[in-house]
């Protein structure tokens, strides 16, 4: 397709979305009454299949769409959380019961979903998990315990993996399941991490109940069902950082909106911390007189280079991929750059606070905002893959280094060693 | 701003790396650097003649290619990539780079097209003996020559000093000379002069320099005939661009050999077997090879966007110079020792070819300032950064 046609393609696809927009975009209509209209539409969710409540358009022309309805001042469907995860991987391997019952509720906004892959026991190596669904003739019964899981507290449904067989190597013995979260059998609870926030929660299985239809893909097959998941948990992290900022606007469908983004992302609050608040750091250094130090000026040069630099790296993936070029080693290091970014910055913020590092909260420095940084860095280098996996990852994958000889994947998991905890 | 390359450009890239590929594999390396003279007059002519890139980023007007700042720093990549034995960056980088911002329009009409052949080797006098790269610094004096009969007397100056780590400085044909008018201190005061190599009262030594791919020459001046470029008393503000701008350049041609640096890491990880099995599948070695890749790519991304700065002339140049500096010979020698490192004993050997690179890595980690002096210009000049 030649370049005009492409243009005239998304210039007559917006033209589309506005008309649509100006006919029927109410702010005083409920939420819930005008994402049904949305995603009756097809506009709500435009690369989704048309026959589940999208257009099959190109994730090109989606955003076009999306960027549309956000110019409109129009609200969107709900997509934070681990309900896109939930609804990539049942559109991929869901069949149509799955698609047709969950599909709608998650995009209005109606349930919360959570994902429940980490264990105590299994951090990095998720194909460890324990947590086990044993079939008893009617339904499948789970126990055992996830961990890390977001919003669990409020959801109406999980998306689950479970050992199914542990007579097979470790990878072939998992399912993967979506359950229903409100349901005695599980139990969840707060997990309070060293920052004193409790973004996450524990959840306990006992005897919870899945039944046999709401299995994705085939039984033993689920870690081949989990990779879809995980392939689309790197764009929701980028994406839910951006989302929050949308309820701008008078009438009652901002004041639903806005209620619905401060309960998503209560989780999130103290994040910037987490990334190390590299905006504040000259401003502070100037403040405090600290700029006067040498010291304290290589220090906060050495964040504000490597922020540069991976922000520019970032660009640089953007527009190799704009062009259409092969993905290069180079897009595979922003996680990896992002949490040395952020402890170089706790450092470099200790060196700025002095005395006032030993202090928090209201004492602190900033009303605590700085001491949030020092205690909330290191979960940078460990979420969402540890440096250490980010570094196997890039070796074996972009350097092409050969892989580590394993002892767990060559014998039945039941034989593999593993946590007591379970 | 421009964070990929054209198509042209990679094009362009490839044509200069088959040619370091062809006349710089490191046997050749190796024997120019034992000669005194330091590169291959043959190979030379041909980078002129065949490519013209000393030209690269002299403007058409006066000779050159015109092309801008990103194509010259593509050469220099490659360059440093191959280690290429040549006094391009002296001539291009350093001297041209000096006209192109200090010269008259009629100097830069008689100076730059020998430099755009390859005909005159040129390069920039600014060190001396108190050893930074500071034009405040400079003690060598400049002053008015009345026993001169030519015609244009009032540019005719007479300079003492002594200036030393200048680049290629033992066969330049042409030196641009830092030198101040005297009574003066600081940055006031400064001036640029060209004076011919066979200028009267004019000793040249070569020195024995730790990177031996990269000559370096003590020179003095005593009672030296020099011809001022551009306005006396200007350097204060003429200098700081161009410092900047080879600055950007060194650092390209950094990332060029942090970049093979990693090449030659990898390449021995999956070839040397220790314990039975290829070292690069421990771990301990992928995790440093990991974090070379980090480091080199994330440098490049300063480098490329430092080039693209200098060829926009964009505000922020000052800042993203010392950046791109900075970041690029922190990596380069971390690159180079780690390269070594994983190489085991037969790394620190003559034979192997790493030493070659961590020496250049070495002497490019001070040259034009080193990493402390350019982060800390970083924070001072953060202000003017978009």
């Amino acid at each position: 397709m030649s370049e005009q046609t492409v243009e005239s393609t998304e210039q007559s696809l917006r033209t589309d979305v506005r008309t649509w927009v100006e006919a029927n975009w109410n702010p005083d209509a409920s939420l819930l009454e005008w994402r049904n209209k949305l995603i009756d539409s097809g506009w709500g969710c435009s690369s989704w299949p048309e026959e589940w409540h999208g257009r099959g358009l190109s994730i090109g022309l989606s955003e076009a769409v999306d960027d549309e309805l956000r110019k409109a001042g129009a609200v969107g469907v709900a997509k934070a959380g681990a309900r896109m995860l939930a609804a990539a991987t049942i559109l991929e391997h869901g069949d149509d019961f799955h698609k047709d019952k969950f599909l709608r509720h998650l995009l209005t906004g109606e349930d919360t979903w959570c994902q429940l892959f980490s264990e105590p026991g299994s951090g990095s190596d998720l194909a460890g998990l324990t947590t086990r669904a044993d079939f008893d003739g009617e339904n499948w019964v789970l126990n055992g315990q996830k961990v890390w899981t977001t919003s669990a507290h409020h959801a109406q449904y999980g998306i689950v993996l479970a050992r199914t067989n542990w007579d097979v190597p470790k990878h072939q013995g998992i399912t993967y399941f979506l359950m229903n979260m409100e349901q005695a059998g599980v139990e969840v609870r707060p997990l309070q991490q060293m920052n004193g926030h409790a973004s996450f929660n524990e959840i306990f299985f006992t005897d919870a109940k899945i039944a046999p239809e709401l299995m994705l893909g085939e039984e033993g097959k689920g870690w081949k069902v989990a990779m879809t998941t995980l392939a689309h948990e790197r764009r929701l992290v980028d994406g839910i950082r951006s989302w929050g900022r949308g309820a701008k606007g008078q009438g009652r469908i901002y004041d639903e909106l806005k209620a619905e983004i401060a309960n998503v992302m209560e989780p999130y609050k103290w994040y910037p911390q987490r990334a190390g608040r590299v905006d504040l750091l000259i401003e502070r250094a100037k403040a405090t007189g600290k700029y006067d130090d040498p010291a304290v000026r290589q220090s906060i040069a050495k964040v504000l280079m490597m922020a540069k630099a991976a922000e520019w790296t970032g660009r640089r993936v953007k527009a190799a991929q704009a062009l259409g070029r092969p993905p290069g080693p180079e897009g595979s290091l922003g996680k990896l750059a992002g949490s040395q970014v952020a402890r170089l910055a706790a450092q470099a913020h200790t060196l700025i606070a002095g005395h006032d590092a030993m202090l928090t909260e209201e004492d602190g420095a900033l009303n605590g905002i700085i001491s949030e940084v020092l205690i909330s860095t290191p979960a940078e280098s460990i979420a969402g893959g540890t440096d250490e996996i980010q570094r196997n990852i890039i070796a074996e994958r972009s350097l092409g280094l050969p892989k580590e000889p394993r002892t767990d994947v060559d014998r039945p998991f039941r034989d593999v060693p593993r946590n007591t905890v379970s | 701003m421009q964070f990929t390359f054209t198509d042209e450009q990679e094009e362009f890239r490839l044509i200069v790396r088959r040619f370091m590929d062809d006349k710089s594999p490191r046997t050749e390396v190796r024997k120019l650097m034992d000669s005194e003279q330091g590169y291959d007059a043959a190979v030379w002519k041909q980078l002129s003649e065949g490519l013209g890139l000393p030209g690269i980023h002299i403007p058409e007007a006066y000779g050159g290619q015109g092309f801008g700042f990103v194509e010259l720093c593509i050469v220099l990549e490659e360059m440093g990539r191959a280690l290429l034995c040549a006094p391009f960056f002296s001539a291009t980088a350093l001297a041209a780079t000096s006209i192109i911002h200090a010269g008259t329009e009629e100097q830069k009409l008689a100076l730059l097209p020998g430099i755009a052949s390859g005909q005159t080797l040129a390069t920039l006098a600014l060190s001396e003996a108190n050893r930074d790269w500071l034009p405040c610094n400079t003690e060598t004096s400049a002053t008015p020559s009345d026993n001169n009969s030519g015609d244009n007397s009032d540019d005719n100056y007479l300079l003492n000093g002594e200036k030393s780590y200048v680049v290629d400085g033992h066969i330049a044909d042409l030196l641009i000379v830092v030198a101040r008018t005297p009574g003066t201190a600081g940055d006031e005061g400064l001036s640029l002069f060209t004076v011919p190599s066979d200028a009267p009262g004019l000793q040249r030594r070569l020195l024995k320099s730790l990177d031996p791919t990269r000559k370096l020459a003590h020179i003095e001046f005593k009672q030296t005939p020099a011809t001022l470029l551009g306005e006396l008393n200007r350097g204060g503000d003429t200098l700081p661009p161009i410092l900047d701008l080879a600055a950007v350049a060194l650092a390209s041609e950094m990332v060029g050999g942090a970049q093979m640096m990693l090449e030659s890491a990898l390449d021995y990880a999956q070839l040397r077997m220790q314990f039975g099995r290829l070292i690069g599948s421990f771990q301990v070695i992928k995790h440093k090879c990991a974090d070379m890749l980090l480091d080199v790519e994330l440098a490049k991304s300063t480098a490329y966007y430092a080039a693209s700065a200098a060829a926009d002339g964009a505000p922020d140049l000052p800042t993203v110079a010392s950046l791109s500096k900075a970041y690029a010979s922190d990596t380069y020698m971390k690159s180079a020792a780690e390269c070594l490192q994983i190489h085991g004993g037969i790394g620190f050997t003559w034979e192997n070819d790493t030493h070659l690179y961590f020496k250049r890595a070495k002497s490019s980690e001070v040259f034009l300032g080193d990493a402390n002096y350019h982060r800390d210009q970083v924070v001072l000049r953060w202000e003017n950064q978009a």
